[in-house]
């Protein structure tokens, strides 16, 4: 077996945590049950990775398996990663037929015949998910295995969702290699990106619980608002304003729970606004200026900050559109004509 | 009753009765709660303030999320002579004991204490705090 096959799988083994090493190699398949039984999971990582290596000495893997455990360690870690999501066009309306190996093969040779060295994997998972693992190398060095790009590609939709490594150079040549294989004829980066995976897959799929703007026009009576609040002895004087919030809360955000992203950042590229006798930037240039709101859950935080009294309801549309516009990513510029207003770029 | 700021919403005038009692909460951690507190003590009726008013200061247990100095919630209480409790909401020790203190304060506001009224306990209360 290849040295540095032994030494990536060695790395990967020790990436696991303990207690998930058996259950990972058992996912992977490629060492028998009979071999596992003979490694002892409750020792130090370290030695637990190299009887593992030895195994796989045995079993003689080389790197397009060990590429295989790559995938399941991040196909369960998956929130470790920063995933973008592309959007592919047709020109037509036809809907084909996918083929999977047909879709395996272009893709490669799509790859191979601008790289050489690239290292290829896929693997299928039962939400209709194909996993693609590219290890990318030059015309000259060998893959590095290290940093690999990893694609998530559910057939039959138009989205692509990226992590990519530290080369961007090779995202072009990936985003090629999709759209032949996914028989599109156009691909463009979304300017959405998340650590949750499945949350970005929510946002573009229209997964989550969207809210239906309704026409109500009186309150909702004797709802209650604050359920914990079920001691009748207490009297909420300005009840009906919070009923008012939660209501213009509930048809921003709707009512199930919000897809997980971590930022939203604003680029403005707007026209300063002052008292004209300051005399403050009198110069007419745009005033660059870069907002980012970050959380653990951005949504969840930003729907509970009207309730929480910590903002007036409604909320500024622009944080409201974030999983409707499918993006956490604008540019806002001046908008041109007679109303000093900013408006979205697309 | 609670309501986040004065005035009360008309709406409800007659569903009220008689307010014995009006504690401000300001938490320590939120300079708009001082602000909010600093605009609704306008809309209090100055007879409130002979002991029927008391401050009620929360949060004090993140010392490290302080934004309102004590000393302009000490000037706050001064100058509307109303008495300050400070206390820690997410310690339930110390949440019922100010609970207490406070329905003891309401029973003397509202009159159910015999020989004690508003305006003795106050300056009972004033009288231990400045030395």
């Amino acid at each position: 077996m290849d040295e540095t096959v032994a030494e990536y799988i060695r790395r990967t083994v020790l990436k696991i945590p303990r207690d998930e090493i058996k259950m990972m190699l058992q996912k992977w398949g490629f060492l028998s049950e009979a071999q596992l039984q003979t490694v002892n999971f409750h020792q130090l990582k370290d030695n637990i990775s190299q009887e593992v290596v030895q195994l796989c000495e045995e079993n003689s893997a080389d790197i397009k398996q060990a590429a295989v455990l790559d995938i399941i360690y991040n196909h369960i870690y998956q929130n470790k990663r920063m995933w973008g999501v592309y959007q592919m066009k047709k020109s037509g309306d036809e809907l084909e037929y996918f083929d999977i190996t047909d879709f395996k093969k272009k893709f490669k040779r799509r790859l191979r015949s601008a790289l050489k060295n690239v290292t290829i994997t896929f693997k299928e998972y039962e939400d209709n998910a194909i996993w693609i693992r590219v290890a990318w190398g030059t015309a000259h060095k060998k893959p590095n295995q290290y940093k690999p790009s990893y694609v998530v590609y559910h057939s039959q939709t138009p989205y692509v969702f990226v992590s990519a490594s530290v080369l961007k150079s090779n995202m072009p040549l990936l985003c090629q290699a999709l759209i032949v294989a996914c028989n599109y004829h156009d691909i463009r980066e979304m300017e959405l990106r998340s650590h949750s995976l499945n949350s970005l897959k929510d946002i573009v799929f229209k997964r989550y619980s969207q809210n239906f703007p309704t026409h109500s026009t009186k309150p909702i009576q004797g709802r209650n608002v604050e359920p914990e609040n079920a001691d009748r002895r207490i009297v909420q004087e300005n009840r009906s304003e919070k009923e008012r919030v939660h209501r213009l809360n509930e048809e921003a955000f709707g009512s199930g729970p919000q897809p997980k992203l971590e930022f939203a950042q604003y680029r403005l590229e707007t026209m300063f606004k002052s008292d004209p006798k300051m005399d403050v930037l009198d110069k007419k240039e745009p005033f660059r200026c870069l907002v980012k709101f970050s959380s653990p859950h951005l949504l969840e935080s930003l729907k509970s900050l009207a309730p929480a009294g910590m903002a007036d309801a409604p909320l500024s549309p622009l944080l409201t559109c974030i999983p409707h516009n499918a993006r956490n990513y604008f540019k806002i510029r001046e908008k041109k004509g007679a109303f000093p207003e900013s408006f979205v770029s697309p | 009753h609670l309501a986040t700021s004065l005035p009360l919403p008309s709406e409800r005038d007659h569903l009220r009765p008689r307010i014995d009692l009006v504690v401000f909460m300001i938490d320590i951690k939120s300079k708009y709660s001082l602000k909010n507190v600093e605009t609704s003590l306008v809309h209090v009726d100055a007879s409130f303030f002979l002991g029927k008013v008391c401050f009620l200061v929360t949060g004090v247990g993140r010392v490290n999320a302080c934004s309102v100095e004590t000393n302009a919630i000490c000037k706050l209480g001064k100058a509307y002579c109303s008495p300050m409790l400070f206390c820690e909401l997410e310690l339930e020790g110390i949440r019922v004991a100010t609970a207490q203190r406070l329905v003891r304060m309401l029973q003397i506001c509202a009159g159910h204490i015999p020989g004690v009224s508003a305006l003795s306990f106050v300056s009972l209360m004033r009288n231990s705090d400045d030395d």
